[in-house]
């Protein structure tokens, strides 16, 4: 039998807020457990919510963002659990009326087509605060300072069909929500996004969705894809051998890479959701809507297209310099120095750039060299003052903090050699000097032309441009 | 003799006593009554003293505001800090609450002095304040009866003479009905009038605290400190709070009062009805008219508001699970019997009826029916005043049923106790504002008479009921305690 996955995913992202959602408390990372922890946050006996209106503009933003529809009124309810992290015995979320509507992203795939992924809602909810098991002797220890963390929980339509698709779209989302500013998307340090999945599979053909496993605690990308194939494989194998899959939740061991049973549709809670009376419904006039997408940057999805039409970008390059903020802005600020070598930019952030940011485990928005720097090298390759290879010394020279290209090209005397009559006098030395390679290469031996080329530029330290050093040899070396 | 908030004023404006003597003179009081009546949970004499003291040097220097010195007791729901917080409640007996309640910080930035922490019925839970776990109150007047409830240590107090006046919060009739039963006056305000942060939620979309005193005017000069709009909580509303002594001397004429036929039906007593009838006369005479208003919804308020109550606490009630303050159960196995021993032992009887039903209210499948059910009812008994209020400027009519019952008469039904409730609770559905006031007696035992205002009408219920105090002496009798 042949199957089908179908995938939905709910994408928590954390807003970049500086207080919490209901509370004044900061959101930082890293404080000492229970010191971001206001009375509020505590729970404590008659503490009262009030909304962070910041919250409620990133929400929009998103909205915006992926053409949902927003609401004119929202309101927030309380899902009723207990949990010894979560102090007043509820989260604070929203059910019936969420923020944000439904909307769509559009995901590239690898065989260059793209796809449309439903997105079902986006609401608005806090975070709980974190249990440790582990510190304390037969004892647990709470920290809050995590609680009241305003979280955007992002959900898809079971629109995907493969682990492939859940991660370009969980990517989408990713790149997305750092674009628009509304989240720091650090899934390690603080797990400011976080991914659930939802696996189930079908015959192929089948129209009807099957009972499906939600998949928890994954906290990359890699892991995501994994954690999706290991349960596609772990579903396939069951039903095959006549068993059945049963709705539960389930937790990725990225150690061992299986996904094990964490709890039963039996053992759910019933959340009892109900309106919060704590809260007012939130009002969204069209005019703040319309105020929030007009201060709205350009969206990494115009800013691919913008590429390939307007700049003639591959769309590979195309993809990837708009899949993030600091990358594309690195790039238009390089571009804004030189507009017509878009390609040979796109080429040297994507190459050398990137490879040595790789290398030293930095971002590009720290890169030592200055998007201005790189133009400044790139400019140089495309009017001949320098060699393409001659250009890779004068980048790891900024790289290290030399300057700029013209200064390391003038201090090392690394200009190229255009002047066809200094080609010329080497050539001739060279040729002098190499007798025997001579009658060689007019016995017929073409491969030895390279050995000419490479003494040319020996003698010249690279700086012979070698489109003209390859015209004048062959020249002069007339069979 | 009464000792009213205005009279404290003028005597310490005066100098007839300083503030340190006459809440010595309360402390007194309350140390020779309270072991009989049990009005209060805490009583703070030193703090008070250190207040009073602190309050005479700013009348001294000049610097004293309205309630600058004057005593007053707090409905244990208010958080105090530094002060224990129970809530009348095996939960909280151990909570000293870490901040004030926005009320609190109100009186304080005024430099009135607390006495205590006022007794009540569990997390306000009961109408006969047999609910604390701190025992029940006795009436002032009988001590044979209950003083109503859920504020009725506050009522009791007031109406023993052991403060002048004090805070109540009222969620179905709390403030109301232990006025009534106390022979004093109390005021619910308008839904969002007065803060709630720092008040310990029994039903968020119903709780509202307001004044207890003697009389309509020192009511007025406690909701002019209790009022106003808080950044703390969203549900309160940003509206000017006028001075609600300026209109207490109006003439009434011309003010139309509707009488409810739905609030003289039957099951009310008819000592009741007689003192209601007088006072109704009274008003007459006062230049009011009288205009007869239905309110066709009245049977169905008590069903509406003990599901949205119920569900709206079993909620607000979780936090109470012994991980952070609270009760905690000894040696708990693992995290499910902390849970259940923790809340099991702190919990009393009628909390643990509320959130059990409350939390069926609200179960998937029961949702519709219940809770969204009530909420549509809701809607209905504001349609239903808001038509009344198209003729009329105020509503009258009993504010219980019954004048104060005995102890452990109705402590083994629920049901005949939440029916103490009836002509109250469609106020708070309405969350319009509502004022007992003393209207004669039954057997030895005040009536108090309801009065229900249009959204922020508290001026108009004040000016009434002042006028009505004016031209009677039922809020001036004293309880006589033995």
């Amino acid at each position: 039998m042949q199957w089908e996955t179908v995938i939905g995913l709910e994408i928590h992202a954390q807003l970049a807020t500086n207080s919490k959602i209901f509370s004044g408390a900061s959101t930082a990372f890293g404080a000492a457990p229970n010191t971001q922890a206001c009375a509020v946050d505590l729970g404590m006996p008659g503490v009262l919510p009030v909304l962070n209106a910041e919250v409620v503009n990133m929400a929009i933003r998103f909205g915006v963002a992926i053409g949902a529809e927003i609401g004119e009124e929202s309101v927030f309810a309380r899902k009723n659990y207990f949990y010894p992290d979560l102090p007043k015995g509820y989260q604070i979320s929203q059910y019936e009326l969420p923020i944000v509507g439904q909307g769509q992203v559009t995901i590239s795939l690898e065989d260059g087509s793209s796809k449309l992924i439903g997105v079902t809602r986006a609401h608005l909810e806090e975070d709980a605060g974190k249990s440790l098991h582990d510190q304390f002797p037969d004892q647990s220890g709470i920290d809050l300072n995590r609680a009241g963390t305003p979280l955007l929980e992002i959900v898809s339509e079971p629109d995907m069909r493969s682990a492939k698709e859940a991660v370009a779209y969980a990517r989408k989302i990713h790149s997305l929500v750092q674009f628009i500013g509304i989240c720091d998307g650090n899934m390690q340090e603080g797990s400011s996004f976080r991914c659930d999945a939802n696996v189930s599979i079908r015959p192929l053909g089948d129209d009807k969705l099957g009972t499906r496993a939600e998949l928890k605690n994954i906290n990359s990308f890699r892991f995501l894809e994994k954690a999706i194939n290991y349960e596609i494989e772990r579903q396939i194998e069951l039903v095959e051998d006549g068993g059945k899959v049963v709705q539960e939740t389930r937790l990725y061991d990225a150690d061992k890479d299986e996904t094990r049973s964490m709890r039963s549709k039996e053992e759910a809670n019933d959340y009892r959701y109900f309106p919060d009376p704590d809260l007012l419904p939130v009002r969204i006039t069209a005019d703040d809507i319309a105020r929030i997408k007009a201060a709205l940057p350009e969206l990494p999805e115009a800013k691919r297209v913008r590429y390939i039409e307007q700049l003639k970008l591959s769309d590979y390059n195309a993809d990837l310099l708009s899949s993030g903020r600091d990358i594309s802005s690195y790039f238009e600020s390089a571009l804004a120095e030189a507009p017509e070598l878009a390609t040979q930019i796109a080429n040297w952030i994507l190459g050398d750039l990137t490879g040595a940011l790789n290398k030293s485990e930095q971002g590009i928005a720290d890169a030592p060299v200055s998007a201005q720097q790189l133009a400044g090298l790139v400019r140089r390759i495309a009017d001949n003052t320098i060699s393409g290879k001659i250009a890779k010394e004068v980048f790891e020279a900024m790289w290290n903090g030399e300057g700029d290209a013209d200064a390391i090209i003038e201090a090392r005397g690394l200009k190229q050699i255009t002047d066809s009559g200094a080609i010329e006098q080497i050539i001739d030395e060279v040729i002098a000097a190499n007798p025997d390679q001579v009658q060689q290469y007019l016995d017929g031996k073409d491969k030895v032309l390279g050995f000419f080329v490479g003494q040319v530029m020996q003698r010249s330290k690279g700086k012979a441009n070698p489109g003209q050093v390859n015209e004048i040899l062959r020249g002069k070396l007339k069979r | 003799m009464i000792r009213t908030v205005k009279d404290i004023q003028s005597g310490l404006d005066k100098g007839e006593f300083s503030s340190v003597e006459i809440t010595q003179e309360y402390l007194a009081r309350i140390e020779a009554l309270n072991p009989s009546i049990n009005a209060f949970i805490s009583v703070t004499g030193e703090l008070a003293l250190q207040q009073a003291e602190q309050a005479d040097r700013l009348i001294a220097d000049g610097e004293a505001s309205a309630l600058t010195g004057v005593p007053l007791a707090h409905k244990d729901i208010f958080c105090t800090d530094g002060v224990l917080t129970s809530c009348g409640s095996r939960m909280l007996e151990n909570f000293t609450a870490p901040y004030d309640a926005t009320v609190i910080e109100n009186f304080k930035g005024e430099n009135a002095v607390m006495l205590g922490k006022a007794n009540m019925d569990e997390f306000a839970m009961g109408s006969s304040n047999e609910n604390s776990a701190y025992g029940p109150v006795r009436n002032p007047w009988n001590s044979d009866c209950v003083p109503g409830g859920s504020s009725g240590g506050s009522a009791a107090a007031i109406a023993s003479g052991m403060t002048p006046a004090a805070t109540g919060t009222d969620t179905g009739g709390s403030i109301r009905q232990p006025a009534a039963f106390c022979g004093i006056t109390g005021l619910k305000p308008t839904y969002g009038r007065v803060s709630r942060y720092g008040m310990i939620a029994y039903a968020s979309s119903l709780d509202q605290g307001g004044p207890m005193a003697h009389t309509a005017e020192d009511c007025a000069i406690l909701l002019n400190t209790m009022a106003g709009f808080d950044p703390r909580d969203s549900t309160s509303i940003e509206r000017d709070v006028p001075d609600y002594t300026d209109d207490l001397e109006k003439d009434l004429s011309g003010l139309r009062i509707g009488l409810p036929a739905e609030y003289f039906a039957e099951g009310l007593n008819d000592g009741i009805a007689r003192c209601i009838d007088e006072a109704i006369a009274e008003y007459r005479k006062l230049g009011a008219e009288i205009v007869e208003v239905r309110l066709p919804n009245s049977n169905i308020a008590i069903p509406a508001y003990y599901v949205v109550a119920m569900a709206e606490c079993s909620s607000n009630l979780s936090r109470f699970d012994g991980v952070r303050y609270g009760h905690r159960c000894d040696d708990p196995k693992d995290l499910e019997d902390l849970y259940k021993r923790s809340r099991g032992e702190g919990f009393g009887e009628e909390v643990k009826r509320r959130i059990m039903i409350g939390t069926y209210a609200l179960s998937a499948g029961y949702y519709d029916a219940f809770y969204l059910k009530a909420q549509k009812l809701r809607r209905l008994i504001s349609a239903d005043f808001a038509a009344a209020f198209d003729k009329v400027d105020i509503i009258a009519g009993p504010t219980t049923p019954e004048p104060a019952f005995n102890i452990g008469d109705k402590s083994d039904d629920p049901v005949s106790m939440y029916l103490q409730d009836i002509y109250t609770i469609s106020v708070n559905l309405a969350g319009l504002p509502g004022l007992s006031h003393p209207a004669g007696f039954v057997d030895g035992k005040p009536v108090g008479l309801q009065l229900i205002g249009n959204y922020f009408d508290e001026a108009r219920l004040l000016n009434a009921a002042h006028r009505f105090q004016q031209a009677t002496d039922w809020h001036q009798r004293q309880a006589e305690v033995k």
